[in-house]
């Protein structure tokens, strides 16, 4: 087996692959957590679903880069949920619902009628749950997903404690005079550019997996806000690297091996602070 | 001139009023007891003051030295927070949000100055224990911490005692007495007046015709 990865290490594309795939779950899982006990779990699901919207109205007015409208489009959405949400009167939840499946449902319904492509199911199947398409990535792409997810890590890093405070306590947040509204902002738009670079990790049905199991497995052991964050990281990381190896390796679809991996890790840290708390 | 002034105030939600023609003054070293029934607008009062809600009519006055930065807020706790994985110690901090501006961490003499109001909130042992795990007056006094981190001038509690037993409730309002005593104007809503009253300097009665005595 050893030989087997040393052989496939040698192939520029899966380097590519492991570096990029390691840092956006790393993104995913850092603001996950935010979005988890802020009760906006399903945000990255929804967020992923504007975003395989844009993908298809890109695809069908053949934009060569997809990215100039899919970005946008997502931070846009993302902004309108988290900020402006509350005061249309509709709650979170269910706003979050109905423009991710208006999106998904907008977007086939959009490929299906303008598309020229001769594998349509193929292309929409592969947008959806991202198939290979992390193997694809052209040295471009890398640079490009490599930069903007380690500029979000070390925004993070940056924001740490603004984030602690609107994550734990968002009405004394805003009382206090910290400019809640503007950090709010931001960290939309950081979580609308984490999902579009996921969408090439694992597609965009996917998404879920890389914001909801690092958190809620960190959750599920540690005590501390930083223990929580820490933790999340590092199974992140390991959950996709583990993963990406694991379908090279096997020749699995790439996305849902890490998911795989993923649920995996969940299962071991829950039984793990099963065993700790004395239950088992 | 008084700390707080409210003028004429007319509060509540996109255009539907729930308070009307509100006035009011708090001297410095006040402490007033906002009390009514439920819906009669005290947490839109307290909202108001604190800037997060504009009035619908009339307005809101600060003087003798205060400013809307110098009022700590405890708000009615929510349910998530209960459940929130944190050390106390890191709840408290967070407190200094306020002053930090683009500064991205916590200095050192602001850490030792979150120490120091967990002591005065007699919750100094609690530091590095999980806020999950608190008891229900445990967590209050921690936010308690928070807000005096945020400000020291005055405090603005939201049925600070709500959920807790008689006993924690007690130590809760001797706590908000010696604050209290130590110069911090206190701004208080709550539903049980035998414990609240005798720390009162004024009481606000929301629901009638607005007015303070
Ligand atoms: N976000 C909101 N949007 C619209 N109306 C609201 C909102 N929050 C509160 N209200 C209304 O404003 C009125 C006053 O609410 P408020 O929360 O100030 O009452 P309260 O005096 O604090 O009550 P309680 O003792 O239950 O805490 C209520 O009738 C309520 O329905
Ligand atoms: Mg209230």
């Amino acid at each position: 087996m050893i030989a087997t990865l040393q052989y496939y290490w040698t192939f520029p594309f899966v380097r590519y692959a492991l570096a990029v795939g390691v840092l956006i779950a790393l993104c995913a899982s850092l603001f996950g957590v935010t979005l988890v006990l802020k009760g906006f779990s399903y945000l990255g699901d929804g967020l992923s679903h504007v975003a395989f919207g844009a993908m298809s109205v890109a695809t069908v007015l053949r934009f060569t880069d997809s990215m100039l409208l899919v970005l946008p489009v997502t931070v846009l959405a993302a902004v309108l949920l988290l900020r402006g949400g509350r005061r249309a009167g509709i709650r979170g939840d269910a706003a979050i619902g109905m423009l991710s499946v208006g999106a998904l449902a907008l977007g086939y319904l959009v490929t299906n009628l303008f598309s020229a492509g001769p594998n349509l199911a193929g292309d929409v199947c592969s947008t959806l749950f991202g198939s290979t398409s992390i193997l694809t990535l052209t040295r471009g792409e890398v640079w490009l997903c490599a930069g903007l997810a380690a500029a979000t890590v070390g925004l993070f890093l940056l924001l740490y404690h603004k984030i602690f405070a609107l994550t734990f306590d968002e009405t004394f947040a805003r009382a206090s005079g910290m400019g809640a509204g503007r950090w709010q902002l931001l960290l939309a738009v950081l979580i609308a550019v984490i999902v579009v670079l996921a969408m090439y990790l694992v597609g965009s049905l996917l998404i879920s997996a890389l914001v909801l199991f690092p958190a809620l497995a960190a959750m599920g052991v540690c005590r501390s806000f930083l223990g929580v964050t820490v933790c999340a990281a590092v199974f992140a990381v390991v959950c996709a690297a583990g993963g990406i190896l694991l379908a090279v390796l096997a020749g699995t679809p790439v996305g849902a091996t890490i998911v795989a991996v993923n649920m995996a890790g969940f299962a071991l840290f829950r039984l793990a602070g099963a065993v700790r708390g004395g239950v088992l | 001139m008084a700390q707080i002034l409210g003028e004429n105030l007319t509060l509540g939600y996109e255009g539907k009023a729930v308070v009307r023609r509100l006035n009011f003054t708090v001297e410095a070293g006040d402490c007033l007891c906002i009390v009514g029934e439920n819906g009669s607008g005290k947490t839109t009062l307290l909202r108001t003051m604190l800037g997060l809600q504009p009035p619908l009519e009339g307005r809101i006055r600060f003087g003798d030295g205060l400013t809307r930065r110098d009022m700590g807020y405890l708000p009615q706790q929510t349910e998530g927070q209960r459940h929130f994985p944190a050390l106390v110690k890191e709840i408290v901090e967070s407190g200094f949000q306020g002053r930090c501006g683009l500064r991205p961490f916590y200095t050192r003499a602001e850490k030792a100055e979150a120490r120091r109001m967990l002591q005065k909130v007699g919750a100094a042992d609690l530091a590095g224990r999980c806020y999950r795990e608190l008891s229900g007056g445990q967590q209050q006094r921690v936010l308690l911490a928070r807000a005096l981190c945020a400000a020291r001038k005055a405090l603005l509690l939201d049925e600070p005692v709500t959920g807790l037993d008689p006993k924690a409730a007690e130590s809760l309002y001797a706590l908000i007495r010696d604050l209290h005593a130590q110069g911090i104007t206190i701004l208080m809503i709550t539903h049980d007046l035998g414990p609240a009253l005798p720390l009162a300097t004024r009481v606000l009665t929301m629901g009638g015709e607005g007015g303070a005595v």
